[in-house]
């Protein structure tokens, strides 16, 4: 018994919907989780600061939510449109925007509890710092989303763009390629961009004087630390906008898969890798203002270092779309 | 259409080279991240010694890439000699 097109879009979509939430729900439980926990400590150090860390806790979790809403939004796209594909590239299409988003919000989520952790551990120690905590944990959450936002954007490219004109093979592998691009490369930055800004706030709360150079730091770090999600974006991109030659074979679109999941994997390790090494650097800037110099030039060696095995993964990417 | 053996070899060495490197950037990405972040702490410490903690932290981290380059050898020869 054969299945029209309309069948598998639906497969499709109620799969890709089912994978964008339930991977979607995994990162932001986990941060606020780990924000509430926190936040129970510092409330029995402190109980007097009872009010503020509360406040402080929700506003975090709140930030640390918007990946999994994210997630949701795309899961309801893909439950309530109507598909009308022509083509059985849309199939790929549609399942691998769920895929995008699911796997590309589960970093942030993480990432963005733990500044909120540590502004609330923060606040408990120097109650008279809530403001600049405050400031200082919603930059650095902001800047956990970023990895999330990508996915999102590339889930958004994959649902609305109309891919039917082009051959059903290899894109089909394109587009689930560039959905495990750019989802699981948002994973590592997401994680390592929320190492980055807790270190910064519990430098902050240890050491209030050095505010300033320990926010620039944490901005610097954190935007070296999403270049990994940005090399995977930019890979999904190639894969989504190429034009391929049709063919029958299957190494072509072999090739194209494991491009994505060449880039969207070994994405994840840098990312965690240079958010701890640039939470040692703002960790100890806080501490030791004077040698800020020497501590960020560091910081930097030992982040482009780590990001080393990124570019080795981009490289065989590219190798996969373009050389072979 | 029929999909011939050799076909099926060469999308698996693709697909093999694609999993070797990513898989093995994991690694290396987060382990020379620790050993960055405890140079950063080490300078901090001891400001003066900026010179030394810098080498060590540089030969340290070369050691924790060889993993990466094997997959990327691995990856290349998959790719290319296979």
């Amino acid at each position: 018994m054969a299945y029209d097109i309309q069948t598998w879009i639906k497969v499709a979509a109620f799969t890709g919907a089912g994978l964008a939430m339930g991977l979607g729900a995994i990162g932001a439980a986990v941060g606020e989780g780990y924000t509430a926990a926190q936040a129970n400590a510092a409330i029995s150090r402190n109980t007097k600061a009872t009010g503020e860390i509360f406040k402080s806790m929700l506003v975090g979790q709140a930030i640390a939510e918007s990946a999994s809403i994210f997630a949701l939004v795309i899961a309801m796209i893909l439950l309530f449109s109507n598909f009308t594909a022509t083509s059985y590239v849309t199939v790929a299409a549609v399942f691998a925007a769920g895929l995008a988003m699911g796997f590309g919000a589960v970093g942030s989520g993480v990432g963005s509890g733990f500044p909120a952790g540590a502004a609330c551990t923060g606040m408990a120690r120097q109650p008279a710092m809530g403001g600049r905590l405050t400031t200082n944990m919603l930059i650095g959450s902001a800047v956990c989303q970023t990895p999330s936002i990508f996915a999102l954007v590339t889930a958004f490219i994959l649902l609305f763009s109309d891919f039917s004109m082009r051959p059903v093979s290899p894109t089909w592998a394109a587009l689930l390629g560039a959905g495990f691009a750019s989802g699981l490369g948002a994973i590592g930055s997401g994680i390592g961009g929320g190492v980055v800004a807790q270190n910064s706030c519990e430098g902050i709360a240890r050491q209030p004087s050095a505010v300033t150079p320990v926010t620039n730091i944490m901005l610097l770090g954190q935007a070296v630390t999403q270049t990994p999600a940005i090399l995977g974006l930019l890979v999904s991109f190639i894969l989504i906008f190429k034009s391929f030659e049709p063919t029958n074979s299957l190494a072509p679109s072999m090739a194209l898969l494991a491009s994505g999941l060449c880039i969207g994997i070994g994405a994840i390790g840098p990312g965690i890798g240079e958010g701890i090494a640039s939470s040692g650097g703002v960790k100890w800037v806080a501490r030791n203002e004077a040698h800020v110099g020497d501590i960020t030039r560091l910081m930097l060696v030992g982040m482009a270092v780590a990001e080393s095995t990124a570019i080795y993964s981009l490289v065989i990417a590219l190798v996969l779309v373009f050389v072979v | 259409m029929a999909i011939e053996g050799t076909d099926i070899v060469q999308a698996a060495a693709f697909l093999g080279a694609g999993l070797s490197m990513g898989l093995g950037a994991i690694g290396p990405g987060i382990g020379e991240g620790m050993a960055a972040a405890k140079a950063c702490e080490a300078i901090g410490k001891n400001p003066k010694e900026a010179g030394l903690l810098t080498r060590t932290m540089l030969v340290g981290q070369a050691v924790s890439e060889s993993t990466g380059i094997y997959s990327l050898v691995i990856a290349l020869l998959l790719l290319f000699v296979v």
